[in-house]
């Protein structure tokens, strides 16, 4: 079991959803092709034919909305994108049709649709390659999204989605696809629960997506050296798990969040304004968060690598939250060992 | 036109009086303030609608725009649930939620109406092309004007249909304008509508989009042809609509159209042509429209009263369509972690 990754995992959701049901469907550009979108959809059409899963025009708006309409008379489509930036040009088929339908006529049809997106990083990916948009999907009603981060979450994630009635938006990051798998990784997971990943009682992290793997790693560190926090992954963005994450934060009564995205209008700005909301009078220090700044991502990696949060960023946040003196030298030595604009060795772009 | 389309074209008189006569109606109603969302009445265009509807059946699905009164009903939609649903009631045909531009009746195969010009257009391509996946022997229309044309998702969709041969009909009423602005300050007027979708590939053709008599038999012959050779087919109708863009006001007179159109359009309306012809060839008496004018009014007078009657939906149910629940318990019983076994090659 330890050489499987995350997207090995990706793709055997997606051929577990097909073998259980015949109203789903796989499409997207380059489906078919020799790379099959990184491995995703690897061996699909040779199992299931050319009619459940299917490459398309470059067509992103249209094809959600032939998406919708599929789904609407019966199916299950789960569309997939390389890129979560090109998604922007069907917003009108995401938030004014599939996001609505349900609401707009009270009920009478579904839109079970996933729509699978993969957020870049590094390699010089450039402004239009890497972001990470959670917050513009979270916003819209009717939406259902969800961040795995680790490959032990994906399958059962991906298969709750698919098998979803409301439109799920899936989003991957794609420096997560090659994370191997430590423990049996085919179980159930429901939307709208976090993981307690790390049980700690001196600070509460939330965190999503590949931002949860950077705090792991800043955590352990701390933890060797008598700090313990509190790591919740989200899983789900929205709908979200407020129980679990108030639960923490009333033990802890210190908050820090960690986002993939832009700051402002983030799903942390979210979580920061609800728990000082709900959760003002256990909270002890102001929280924090730590997430994309608010400008776009330029391409040369000596630009772009100092505007994401890496382990020592996260590691000396916390002590700066908890007054405590540690020197972060090391972590940050340990990640210079690979170069920044990679998640290791196996990443070297293009994309 | 032959003794043997006598009741054929009485039958599309009356579907087209009964369409006039209903939007006739909710316009003159309006101003007492009790249909309360933007409606869009498409008085003028009422024959292309049931000339399309007329060749169709229930299983066949429609999906249409702003404007969709017309298609709505033309397709078989309830009437009294189109003017509940414009009053904001729970009988409405979609429960007060969507209004007088997000219309649907199932049961008839109208799928859907929505509010952004064009975005139904491709949800009406995944109908079409769910009906060949399923095998169901079956087409989409797909109502549009022709502003539809100057969206991007419209050559998306269409270039799709083609490529998969969908079952699919493009209805394009060209009534010239887009809100107030006229179609020669959006489209080059030389390029046709109708051309430009043949050489995306789709099979297509242009028709008198007033005169019923002069484009039916035409028309279901394309349905046939749609249903037998596959398609797309692209359909343009010229036409023209009389009220303002939103609302029920007459949009003759405001001097925001040339007057030597607005009088060749008048001259032209698809009601009075159909009844003058009907009329001449003796198919159709006076007394018979005033009979079909009485019997239709009866109907939209109980529609309405079926409207003012009906409950308005429960405030506490305004939270009640925000997310469809779903259990499932039956994934996760099926999920078995222990058997899974993952082979990469």
């Amino acid at each position: 079991m330890s050489n499987i990754k995350f997207i090995n995992l990706v793709n055997a959701a997606l051929k577990k959803a097909m073998q259980l049901d015949k109203s789903v469907l796989c499409y997207g550009l380059g489906m078919n092709d020799p790379t099959r979108i990184f491995g995703a959809s690897e061996g699909l059409v040779e199992e299931f034919g050319e009619e459940r899963v299917f490459d398309m025009p470059t067509s992103e708006n249209a094809m959600t909305g032939v998406g919708i309409g599929l789904a609407i008379n019966g199916f299950r489509p789960v569309f997939s994108h390389a890129r979560l930036d090109f998604i922007l040009l069907a917003m009108d088929q995401i938030i004014n049709n599939a996001a609505k339908w349900n609401t707009m006529f009270a009920g009478a049809m579904s839109v079970p649709i996933t729509i699978r997106l993969l957020v870049g990083r590094g390699w010089g990916q450039g402004p239009t390659h890497c972001q990470s948009l959670q917050a513009n999907f979270a916003h819209i009603p009717g939406l259902k999204v969800v961040m795995p981060s680790f490959p032990e979450d994906v399958y059962g994630l991906l298969l709750s989605s698919i098998f979803d009635n409301n439109p799920v938006i899936f989003i991957e990051h794609r420096w997560l696809h090659n994370i191997v798998c430590d423990t049996n990784p085919y179980d159930f997971v429901p939307l709208g629960k976090a993981r307690t990943v790390v049980n700690g009682s001196d600070i509460t992290v939330v965190s999503m997506s590949y931002m949860t793997i950077e705090a792991l790693h800043a955590i352990k560190f701390l933890q060797e050296r008598g700090v313990n926090c509190d790591l919740i992954d989200l899983r789900t963005v929205k709908p979200i798990d407020w129980e679990t994450i108030y639960k923490s934060i009333n033990r802890t009564g210190k908050l820090l969040v960690l986002d993939t995205g832009f700051e402002f209008c983030s799903i942390a700005s979210e979580i920061i304004s609800k728990v000082s909301m709900d959760c003002f009078n256990n909270l002890n220090i102001a929280p924090r968060r730590l997430a994309m700044p608010d400008v776009s991502v330029p391409t040369s990696y000596i630009l772009a690598n100092s505007l994401y949060t890496y382990s020592e960023n996260i590691a000396s946040e916390i002590c700066k939250m908890l007054k405590v003196d540690i020197d972060t030298q090391p972590l940050k030595n340990k990640r210079d060992n690979f170069p920044r604009d990679t998640p290791g060795d196996w990443f070297e772009g293009p994309f | 036109m032959e003794n043997t389309g006598k009741v054929k074209y009485k039958n599309l008189f009356y579907k087209m009086l009964r369409i006039r006569m209903v939007e006739e109606e909710i316009a003159q109603r309006y101003s007492q303030k009790k249909m309360r969302c933007p409606t869009h009445l498409s008085i003028g265009q009422e024959a292309v609608a049931v000339a399309v509807g007329e060749n169709l059946f229930a299983t066949d699905f429609a999906v249409s725009s702003h404007r969709a009164h017309a298609h709505y009903l033309a397709k078989g939609g309830n009437l009294s649930a189109l003017i509940a649903e414009i009053y904001g009631k729970a009988t409405g045909c979609a429960g007060g939620y969507g209004g007088s531009m997000h219309l649907s009746d199932l049961t008839v195969g109208f799928v859907a109406s929505t509010a952004i010009v064009a975005n139904t257009v491709p949800l009406g391509v995944g109908l079409s092309f769910s009906q060949v996946l399923k095998k169901q022997n079956a087409i989409t229309c797909i109502f549009i004007g022709d502003a539809a044309i100057e969206e991007g998702v419209f050559y998306e969709s269409l270039n799709f249909a083609v490529l998969k041969k969908l079952p699919v009909l493009f209805i394009c009423e060209n009534n010239l304008y887009s809100v107030n602005t006229p179609l020669h300050l959006r489209q080059p007027i030389e390029r046709p509508i109708f051309k430009l979708a043949h050489g995306i590939g789709a099979k297509a053709e242009q028709f008198d989009g007033n005169d019923i008599v002069s484009m039916f038999d035409t028309v279901s012959k394309v349905i046939k042809d749609l249903r037998n050779q596959g398609g797309p087919w692209f359909l343009e109708f010229h036409t023209y609509r009389y009220k303002v863009h939103c609302g029920p006001e007459d949009d003759l007179n405001y001097n925001a159209r040339p007057k030597e159109e607005i009088d060749y359009w008048l001259a032209r309306d698809p009601v009075s042509l159909l009844q003058s012809k009907l009329l001449e060839l003796s198919f159709l008496s006076l007394k018979e429209i005033d009979s079909y004018k009485q019997k239709i009014q009866e109907e939209i007078n109980k529609a309405f009263d079926f409207a003012e009657n009906s409950l308005f939906p429960s405030i506490n149910d305004k939270y009640k369509f925000q997310y469809i629940d779903n259990n499932l318990e039956w994934l996760h019983s099926v999920l078995n972690p222990q058997k899974e076994v993952y082979t990469i090659e």
